[in-house]
């Protein structure tokens, strides 16, 4: 790289960045716009004079229980949690956050060397890949919600004797079934990555599957792995927030937004808390794995034809 | 290689060597009793349209393909056997580099896999490096060179290994006619100075020409060598031979071959 493009490269690296603030003020002037132009209680069609609850809502209602001023939400976060003497909101949601995100660390790490895993035998064994890539991709149709109490209470049968089976390990496994797909299917098209002529090469030094494996194959799946990375990342804080709530753990960020959300008529604002929590959450993840794409820039050369 | 190394001065022997392909619609012969022998040292082109079974051919004497039916040997062994013990060296129309390599690495990749010692291939990678003239780009990578010297990168990466043969397939076919012409120069002296034979693809009469000892001439449906032209230029190939009428008269002579017929010179009508 000549320092000229990377000067230029450090200009340019801004334009994302204003185009993502952009973004979010959009968003933060269109709730504002609506709440101040819509009707108070909704637009209703079809409703029967006298009859409460009848025809149906098209547009949301606008009072400040169902939708907070932005900056409530934002004053909302630096009040006490429940009243009293409890630490700020933003405080638990952090804390909360922390966990949600370690669980979720956990089910990422198993989910991408399970994905490793299924994704190397299945570009070695053509046979696995037809048996397995089917029901890898039926896997991803089982409802979570459904499953997560089914691996809760197997686990909790695994090891009755010893050491009992901890509620987060359930979330981290719920999490990393999310979090191996991508990964399971990144890895299998990375694998296949190289073009004919880098196999034929690779032949004609009579270089055998491991050798092809290490020189070749893994660093052209680079390129595909990233993403599938990065999305797993996503999958897994969103398995271990699902989970958390579908299990009933306490402590974590689902749990959180659950009990606030079940607050909201009194205290509208406060789920808006967890909710930025877990949006932060998101991008922490998905942003850590990006770090790694950084130190694998060299596999992400193209070949320039020139 | 090792001393039980049968020692034969044929580069190349190929007897009734045919190819089929199995297709839907049934087979397909892509080559038909294929007679070539290629002595060592010496330097061959395949030449002949789309089809002919000249690339085949040369997939099939590195082993990447095998034959369906005939014999093939490579000083004296069978493909396979000459493949694994690395008796030649291959380059192909794209360069092939893998791209998160630096010209260094791309050129000791066939070292590096064969364990040769650190010391030892990087000695060896600063000597071809300085065959192909690229010692002030080996810390370069692949997408900052220009398609010449990428190719220049493939050439000195098949020479790593000191094989005695060198196969090409259109090494040079994407590249444009200048740098070309410069490279076709460059290959003539590292095929002397190496003494390796070559068996080189090309679609081109002028460049088939140039760089042979001999022009084999193939021809479609199905794939098979139809004539073999001696050039006899001897051993100096340079640009004042680009100009003579020994070369023109070859470059006919293999235009002759190729089409079939006699052509038609325009001083002749």
């Amino acid at each position: 790289m000549t320092s000229g493009r990377a000067q230029g490269g450090a200009a340019r690296r801004w334009v994302p960045v204003a185009w993502g603030a952009a973004g979010i003020v959009a968003v933060a002037l269109l709730w504002e716009l609506y709440k101040f132009v819509g009707p108070s209680e909704g637009v209703v069609i079809g409703q029967v004079e006298g009859e409460a609850g009848s025809g149906v809502l098209i547009l949301p209602r606008t009072h400040d229980r169902a939708m907070p001023h932005i900056w409530t939400m934002i004053g909302r976060l630096f009040e006490p949690t429940s009243g009293g003497s409890t630490p700020p909101l933003f405080v638990s949601v952090a804390q909360a956050a922390l966990l949600s995100l370690g669980i979720a660390a956990v089910g990422w790490l198993i989910g991408v060397a399970v994905g490793m895993l299924l994704g190397l035998v299945m570009q070695r064994w053509k046979l696995l890949e037809w048996g397995l890539l089917p029901w890898i991709v039926v896997s991803q149709i089982v409802p979570l919600i459904a499953f997560a109490p089914v691996v809760n209470a197997i686990g909790n049968q695994i090891d009755r004797g010893g050491t009992p089976w901890p509620q987060w390990l359930s979330v981290a496994v719920i999490a990393s079934y999310l979090a191996f797909f991508p990964v399971a299917v990144g890895v299998l098209r990375g694998l296949e990555a190289p073009d004919r002529i880098h196999l034929d090469l690779m032949r004609s030094y009579a270089a055998g599957y491991w050798p092809t494996l290490l020189r070749l194959r893994l660093p052209a799946s680079v390129p595909h792995l990233l993403p599938a990375l990065r999305l797993a990342a996503a999958n897994a804080v969103l398995g271990a927030v699902v989970a958390e709530v579908s299990i009933g753990m306490r402590g974590g960020i689902g749990r959180m937004l659950i009990q606030l959300a079940g607050q909201a008529s009194s205290d509208p604002a406060a789920p808006w808390g967890p909710m930025f929590g877990s949006i932060v959450l998101g991008l922490i993840a998905a942003g850590s794995v990006a770090l790694i794409g950084l130190g694998l820039k060299n596999y992400r050369r193209g070949e320039a034809t020139a | 290689m090792t001393a039980t190394t049968p020692t034969t001065d044929l580069a190349v022997q190929a007897t009734g060597v045919g190819k089929v392909f199995p297709t839907k619609a049934g087979d397909v012969a892509a080559l038909t009793e294929v007679e070539l022998e290629v002595k060592a040292g010496e330097f061959v082109s395949l030449i002949g349209p789309s089809g002919c079974g000249k690339s085949t051919l040369l997939r099939l004497i590195a082993d990447l393909d095998q034959a369906s039916s005939g014999e093939l040997t490579i000083f004296g062994k069978p493909a396979r056997r000459a493949r694994i013990d690395q008796d030649y060296g291959i380059a192909f129309q794209q360069a092939g580099l893998l791209p998160w390599r630096t010209v260094a690495a791309n050129i000791g990749l066939p070292l590096e896999l064969h364990k040769v010692g650190k010391a030892e291939r990087d000695a060896r990678v600063a000597e071809l490096a300085e065959l192909v003239g690229l010692t002030d780009f080996v810390d370069r990578y692949p997408d900052q060179l220009s398609g010449g010297m990428q190719q220049r990168v493939a050439i000195a990466r098949s020479l790593a290994a000191r094989p005695k043969l060198l196969l090409m397939d259109e090494p040079f076919g994407a590249l444009d006619e200048m740098t070309r012409e410069y490279l076709q120069g460059e290959l003539t002296r590292i095929a002397a100075e190496t003494g390796a034979a070559v068996v080189f693809v090309t679609h081109s009469i002028p460049e088939a020409v140039f760089l042979s000892d001999r022009v084999v001439v193939m021809s479609p449906r199905p794939g098979r060598i139809t004539d073999v032209i001696e050039t006899g230029l001897g051993e100096v190939r340079d640009e004042a031979l680009r100009e003579s009428p020994a070369y023109f008269e070859k470059v006919t002579a293999v235009r002759e071959a190729l089409h079939g017929t006699k052509v038609e010179r325009a001083n002749e009508r």
